[in-house]
């Protein structure tokens, strides 16, 4: 168990240090100018003498896609909630949740330029993009809750208020976390979309913006070492996501489940 | 009106003979009075059943798929209302328990937390509970799986759980819907004996539905056939064989005897002219 456990962390580590080792010797033996593929190496000294820079580019992205996140969490979640407890509610505002959810965000990013100052156009964004993933799923877990379940809550005169304390929202919390899964990563593409959109300098100027400015400048090494900060970025949400969706699910869920074979 | 079985011996007698069953008569608990039952897709699922349930008795309701068993016990648990014909009750409290055909446990909450359901609906502290609950995983041979979750449990013992939480309220009226049917025979035959035994420790009365001839022979008190489309009353066979039973009631000559009687009667249900129109 123990020494699969040990191929499992070895094996992918190292195909990752050998990519970036075949990468840097491509580089190298084929003489390839930094402004068309910085090697490695140069990323990295790159991202250490820019850091400043980088780094309050950095805070601008992470501090949009968290504040997207977790308003798209609590406004998904609640408004499932208010969907699920009084059903006309969510015939009503159908039209509207299908036009928004179905009509490519980006496209309304201008407009929203338009409205809205950029800081906030772009957080507006990032909150429609993970918003409805968050909201669909947890309005399909909270209906989808075990009909004989329903019956047995019937049968004791529960309440509805409980019906939905005690059995639709634990049988939906599977759902609403594979929604926060799918929106966390959204959050983050939202934010760098409408960042590239936006295209804001000065103080409120993101990673996106970072990019973009680094592809006029013909900086293509501080490019790439602002891309690597995007995708760790990435990573760490699916990373959190991924591990508060086993921490409250392993004790019962399929999902959560190691199988021994 | 005569008597649809074939043949009518003094062990089973069917519901048109004065009854000859050891049992003495019980006061009754419920009483189905001409009740129908039809679904918006226009499926008649019963039509005029009479059914008296009768305090303290095991009855079960056997029949093919279909014929309405199953919707007999969701009109006494109040699930579903009669189209037709009403429901007479005549006991003032009657506190229900209902065990599925799955064991229809909450996955998120350990065994504890399940069974202390019906009692956490009625208001029940947990420390209030707590000593009910562990009397009923008691009752069902599961002391000590309080912390348990669910899907660490076997199917037998998931139901046994199930059956507990149907237990913890000591309801009056104890409706079970195929509770055994997907578990195999060995499991099957296990918490068939132990449903005997706690059915001589409580003083509850059982409504069990099932498709098994053998079950419902080991089981019952009295054992009400059913035929489907639309499903209907058709034969009743008493059991008379005395309590406490076990294996030797279930080798023994008696059991057989009944077994053929029902299974009998369950043919002729199979093959009874079905209403005059055909629904569904």
């Amino acid at each position: 168990m123990s020494r699969d456990r040990a191929v499992r962390t070895i094996l992918p580590t190292l195909a990752f240090v050998v990519a970036l080792f075949l990468w840097e010797a491509i580089v190298r033996i084929n003489d390839i100018p930094p402004v068309i593929l910085p090697a490695p190496s140069l990323i990295a000294k790159t991202l250490v003498k820019d850091w400043g820079t980088l780094f309050r580019s950095l805070e601008v992205t992470l501090s949009i896609t968290f504040e997207a996140l977790i308003a798209a969490t609590v406004g998904g979640a609640l408004l499932a909630l208010l969907f699920a407890q009084w059903r006309p509610l969510e015939y009503t505002f159908f039209p509207f949740t299908v036009i928004l959810q179905v009509t490519p965000v980006v496209a309304i990013a201008p407009l929203l330029l338009v409205y809205l100052s950029p800081g906030t156009a772009v957080l507006v964004v990032a909150f429609l993009v993970a918003f409805f993933p968050i909201l669909a799923n947890t309005s399909l877990g909270l209906s989808s809750v075990d009909h004989n379940l329903l019956d047995l809550f019937q049968m004791y005169r529960a309440s509805s208020w409980r019906q939905l304390l005690w059995l639709r929202i634990p049988a939906a919390l599977p759902y609403f976390l594979g929604g926060l899964r799918i929106g966390g990563g959204l959050a983050l593409i939202g934010a760098i979309v409408a960042e590239i959109a936006a295209g804001s300098a000065g103080q409120g100027a993101g990673l996106a913006f970072r990019i973009v400015e680094s592809g006029y400048r013909l900086n293509i090494p501080r490019m790439f070492a602002a891309l690597v900060l995007i995708s760790i970025t990435g990573v760490a949400i699916f990373l959190l996501t991924t591990s508060l969706s086993y921490f409250m699910l392993r004790r019962w869920h399929d999902s959560a489940r190691s199988r021994d074979l | 009106m005569p008597s649809p079985m074939h043949a009518t011996r003094a062990i089973a007698s069917g519901p048109g003979d004065v009854p000859t069953s050891p049992i003495a008569p019980r006061e009754l608990l419920a009483r189905l009075e001409k009740v129908g039952k039809s679904f918006s897709n226009r499926v008649e699922a019963l039509r005029s059943v009479d059914l008296e349930i009768r305090r303290g008795e095991f009855l079960s309701l056997l029949g093919p798929s279909g014929c309405g068993k199953s919707t007999i016990l969701r009109l006494l648990a109040g699930l579903t209302n009669p189209s037709l014909g009403y429901i007479n009750w005549l006991s003032t409290s009657h506190d229900l328990g209902f065990v599925f055909q799955e064991p229809t446990l909450m996955p998120w909450a350990n065994v504890f937390d399940n069974v202390w359901l019906p009692l956490r609906l009625g208001g029940q502290s947990r420390k209030t509970a707590r000593p009910k609950v562990e009397e009923a995983l008691a009752k069902v041979g599961l002391s000590g799986f309080d912390c348990a979750y669910p899907r660490e449990l076997s199917g037998g013992m998931k139901m046994r759980v199930s059956i507990a939480r149907a237990l913890v309220t000591r309801p009056a009226l104890l409706l079970m819907d195929e509770p055994f049917a997907a578990l195999d025979e060995i499991t099957r035959t296990k918490l068939n004996d132990d449903l005997v035994a706690l059915k001589c420790e409580l003083d509850a009365t059982v409504v069990f539905v099932t498709h098994s001839v053998f079950e419902s022979v080991y089981l019952s008190d009295r054992i009400v056939v059913m035929a489907p489309r639309p499903g209907r009353v058709v034969a009743e066979v008493n059991v008379p064989a005395p309590r406490p039973r076990n294996e030797d009631y279930r080798l023994g000559h008696a059991y057989a005897e009944l077994c053929r009687e029902t299974s009998r009667a369950l043919h002729s249900a199979m093959s009874a002219e079905p209403g005059q129109k055909r629904v569904g």
